[in-house]
Parts: structure tokens; C-alpha cells; sequence
């Protein structure tokens, strides 16, 4: 039969000679290759002390982003809910009353903003659909946790922490990754 | 009254020395089963358990009581007595070992002289010998009574190991004994602490031994009676809780027990090489004399997990046939050359 490949091997069925029949040598080469292993580097990294880099290109969990005064860019607009595969995102608008100027940029906003993160796929359409500059994915992953419900993330759980309250914290969160040429 | 004139300091101090061993050997089996991972761990270029405590020191005791704690479950269609005798028996006949063994020379202690053995026997290879063929009464029964058939393979399996494996260790024993001349553990350790160790007069028994040891001891390359791909459990599928955990602790205190006998009956001991006892306070040798015993147990220890995360399981028939068709004629081919040659030494 003509083989697929050329890496088929005839298998040896000749007879084991003395020495193969005694067992002890075999065995004692396969102890020195495990004590060999003794010394070898290990793979594994010792998680939540130690953290494995990230690719530049990582996409984890979502962050709903701040202007520099502090006010959430969202408005609200849908675009990442429908760009959404996953079907993950919910949201609802608001108008932004007198005053509140200094919480939202602009004249809509969402007053709920939900996210799946169970559905999220983190495919990162969000990111790229949104026009406001709003919705990023940032380099740290969802975290396990006991119940569903605690991976609807709210708005609270996706805000990025103020950059006038907490600018280590902003600092921290916007990442070191270079930032992509705004859409507006 | 004069005629009940027992040494009450004798009975103290056996039964001090009772209470110190068996702990001793209970929590060095308990680190045995933390090591047992480690060293699995290592070999594999895993990390091994490293959470509870630092290294991971904690966790034998959070898996000992996290047996405790588990849910006793007792088989409707078991024999109740029985099925709970198992796992007592094995724990007991495992613990009863230790009494013979020669844990170290004397120690100078309020001004009496104590020996570091329970019992100095003057049969005491033959108590081993008797102790440790008993074990697999623990196993056997626990596996008939569970009522399952896997259990009962995992059981017939064990018992007939270990009687096949138990011939070729008795007779590589009587060619020790032949170099010996002695039953007695202690008088064996004198010896060699005079004179050589009796693995070099002894290098083939020894290997016999070995192989043997570890078939009685259940472990890889001869578990075949907890075969778990073929067997789920073997012997111990129907168990649970603390009685599970008593099968297991029981295979590490053999395990513990085995190394102790092998380095007592082919090492010397508590026999420190190189260095002469004679020249130092009682005590500080009897100390010397414990590490010694003690570094030469973990050598065997680590060989022991060595080779079971070396190799794999035998087939039945393979094992039967190493037992009965090779080890077995070595032993008394063995036999036969040491009483040869000390006939023809005159020794």
C-alpha cells in the first residue's frame, strides 16, 4: 500500500536480547531522564503573586472611559450594543439635567450600562464601533466569582476610576498601552 | 508484694517509647503522603502543592482533616463489622512493625539507661516477616466485605502478590541470614556497625529484596491491586472518610516501615558511616545514630516515589511471572552461592 507519508516506521518485532529482557537497565535510564527533570526550569507561574505579561493586542475586560475633568463619555448612542455579537451590552439613556455639567460630557447619557460578561466574547467590536471615545478593553481579565449574577458588570464595576479623585488609580487603569487615533 | 517487683521505670519508659514511635511514624507518614506529591510534582516539572502554610507545609493536615470531615458512607449490602475492620487491621498490622526495629543505640536519660527499641526480639525478622504478611489481611477483608466486584479483584489481586512476592523476599532473607548468623535486628546492626554493611556481601538479595518490598507495599510498578483505570479503586472503591484515609495512611507507614527494615537489615541501620561511636557520649551517638537512620530512610522513601513516577504498571501476567519465574530462582540461586561460599571460607 502506498503510504500517505514518509514518516511511517517499520515497527522492530525482533526478539529483546538479555539485556532488554532484565528490565533493570531500561528502567535506569528512565530514572535518570525523571531525576534530570529535577533541575529543570519549571513552566508553571505561581498566579496570583506572579503575573504572566499580557500581548500589546490583549483584550480583557471592558472600561467605560472619563474625559480628563472626570466626565463619562458615554452618551448612550447604542452603537456598541449593536455591534455586539454576543448580544451582551444593555443600556438605557438619560438626559443630563442642569448641573450636571460636570458628571457627563455631553447631553445624553447612560443612566444604566450593563455588560454580560458571561456572553461577552471580548471580540472588542465595542471598542471599535464606539464614536465617543467611551468603551475600551482594558488588559486585565474578568475576575471568577460564586454567582451569575455578580458577572452582570454595572457601570460602577466598568467606570474608570476619576482622574482628579484618584490619578493613580486613572493612571493605572488607562493601561500602558498606546492609545488609538480618536474616531472624532 | 516482693514478688510483683517489676521495674515501674521499665514500663514508663516502654511505654514512652511506644507513644513517641508510633507518633513518630504517624505524622511521618502524613509528611510522606505531602512529599509524595512534591516529589511528583518536581518530576514533572509541576510545583506541587504550595498553598496551605509555607511551601505548602500545612497541607497533609488540611487533607487529614478534610477526611474528618468527609461523609462516612457505609455500603447497605456491606458486612458492616467487617468492612470496618479492614481498614483497623491494615492501620494496626502497618504500626505493629515498628516495635522490632532498632531506632538507635542507648541514651543515658535520669540516670537509667534506655534502649531506642521497643522490643529486641530475638526473632525479630521473623516478627517483620509474620507482621507484614498479616497486612494483606487488612486489604482482603476490606475488599470482601465492600460487597464489589472491583474491590474483590483489587483484593485477590493484592493477596496473591503478596504471598508470590513474599517467597522470593523470605528466601533472599535466609542468604542475609546465612551471612549473619542472627535473628535478632539489633545484633544485625552490631554487626555491621563493627563491620561492613551487608549490602556489599548481599548486593543481589538486596536487589531481590527491593523488588519485593515494593511489590508488598502495593506500589507502582506492582499497585495493580488500586489500578485505577481497570479497577476504579480496587480495594478501596467503597470507602470513604477516615477509613479511605486509614488504607492510605496504612500504604505510607509501610512504605515508611519497608525503608526502615531495608536500611536496618542492608545499610546498617542507625549506623553512621565513617564515624566511630565508641568515641562519643552515649547520647550524642544514640542522636547521630537517629539522623543516620533516619537520612538513610528518606534516600529510600525518595526511591520509592522515584520509580513510581518513573515507570509504569505491570500486567498480571507480567507480575506473575517476574514473581514466580525470575525472582524466585534468583533468591535461591542467591542462596545457594552464599552458602557455597561460606563453606568454602569456612567463615
Amino acid at each position: 500500500m502506498q503510504a500517505l507519508t514518509d514518516k511511517s516506521k517499520q515497527v522492530s518485532r525482533k526478539p529483546m536480547n538479555f539485556m532488554e529482557r532484565m528490565y533493570l537497565p531500561a528502567i535506569f535510564k528512565g530514572m535518570v531522564i525523571t531525576f534530570s527533570h529535577i533541575f529543570k526550569k519549571k513552566p508553571t507561574i505561581n498566579y496570583p503573586e506572579k503575573k504572566r505579561p499580557f500581548s500589546p493586542v490583549f483584550r480583557g475586560l471592558q472600561i467605560l472611559n472619563r474625559d480628563e475633568e472626570g466626565r463619562e463619555n458615554c452618551t448612550a448612542c447604542g452603537l456598541c450594543a449593536v455591534a455586539c455579537p454576543a448580544e451582551a451590552i444593555t443600556m438605557e439613556a438619560a438626559e443630563r439635567q442642569p448641573g450636571e455639567e460636570n458628571l457627563y460630557r455631553e447631553e445624553k447619557y447612560a443612566a444604566k450600562y450593563e455588560i454580560n460578561m458571561l456572553r461577552c466574547i471580548f471580540c472588542g467590536l465595542c471598542e471599535e464601533a464606539c464614536p465617543k471615545d467611551a468603551i475600551y478593553l482594558s488588559e486585565t481579565f474578568t475576575p471568577a466569582d460564586y454567582q451569575r449574577k455578580q458577572f452582570i458588570y454595572s457601570k460602577n464595576d466598568l467606570l474608570i476610576p476619576h482622574p482628579k479623585e484618584n490619578p493613580t488609580a486613572y493612571q493605572q487603569a488607562l493601561g500602558n498601552r498606546p492609545k488609538r487615533e480618536s474616531v472624532i | 508484694m516482693m514478688l510483683l517487683s517489676i521495674d515501674l521505670g521499665l514500663v514508663i519508659e516502654k511505654l514512652v517509647l511506644i507513644v513517641v514511635v508510633i507518633s513518630a511514624s504517624l505524622v511521618i507518614a502524613m509528611y510522606t503522603t505531602f512529599a509524595e506529591r512534591k516529589v511528583a510534582a518536581i518530576l514533572q516539572d509541576r510545583r506541587g502543592p504550595n498553598r496551605a502554610g509555607p511551601f505548602g507545609l500545612l497541607q497533609p493536615l488540611a487533607d487529614g482533616l478534610k477526611l474528618f470531615f468527609k461523609e462516612e458512607i457505609i455500603p447497605n449490602l456491606s458486612s458492616k463489622f467487617l468492612f470496618i475492620l479492614g481498614p483497623a487491621l491494615a492501620m494496626m498490622t502497618a504500626m505493629m512493625t515498628s516495635a522490632v526495629i532498632p531506632w538507635g543505640d542507648k541514651i543515658e536519660l535520669f540516670g537509667r539507661s534506655i534502649s531506642l527499641q521497643i522490643a529486641d526480639i530475638n526473632i525479630g525478622v521473623l516478627y517483620v516477616f509474620g507482621v507484614v504478611s498479616l497486612g494483606v489481611y487488612g486489604i482482603m477483608i476490606g475488599s470482601w466485605a465492600s460487597n464489589n466486584k472491583f474491590s474483590l479483584l483489587g483484593g485477590l489481586r493484592a493477596a496473591s502478590q503478596i504471598i508470590s512476592y513474599e517467597l522470593a523476599m523470605g528466601i533472599s532473607m535466609i542468604a542475609l541470614l546465612m551471612v549473619t548468623g542472627t535473628l535478632s535486628l539489633k545484633e544485625m546492626v552490631l554487626q555491621q556497625q563493627a563491620g561492613n554493611w551487608n549490602v556489599i556481601y548481599q548486593p543481589l538479595g538486596f536487589l531481590i529484596f527491593l523488588i519485593c518490598a515494593f511489590a508488598e507495599c502495593n506500589r507502582t510498578p506492582f499497585d495493580l491491586p488500586e489500578a485505577e483505570n481497570e479497577l476504579i479503586g480496587g480495594y478501596h472503591t467503597e470507602y470513604s472518610s477516615m477509613k479511605l484515609g486509614f488504607f492510605l495512611f496504612a500504604e505510607y507507614i509501610n512504605m515508611f516501615i519497608s525503608s526502615v527494615i531495608m536500611a536496618t537489615l542492608f545499610f546498617g541501620g542507625y549506623d553512621m558511616p565513617f564515624v566511630n561511636e565508641t568515641l562519643l557520649s552515649p547520647n550524642m551517638a544514640a542522636l547521630i545514630g537517629i539522623v543516620a537512620l533516619m537520612g538513610k530512610v528518606i534516600c529510600f522513601i525518595f526511591l520509592f516515589m522515584w520509580v513510581r513516577w518513573t515507570i509504569p504498571r505491570f500486567r498480571y501476567d507480567q507480575l506473575m511471572h517476574l514473581g514466580w519465574r525470575i525472582l524466585i530462582p534468583l533468591a535461591l540461586f542467591n542462596m545457594l552461592l552464599t552458602g557455597g561460599v561460606i563453606l568454602y571460607f569456612h567463615k
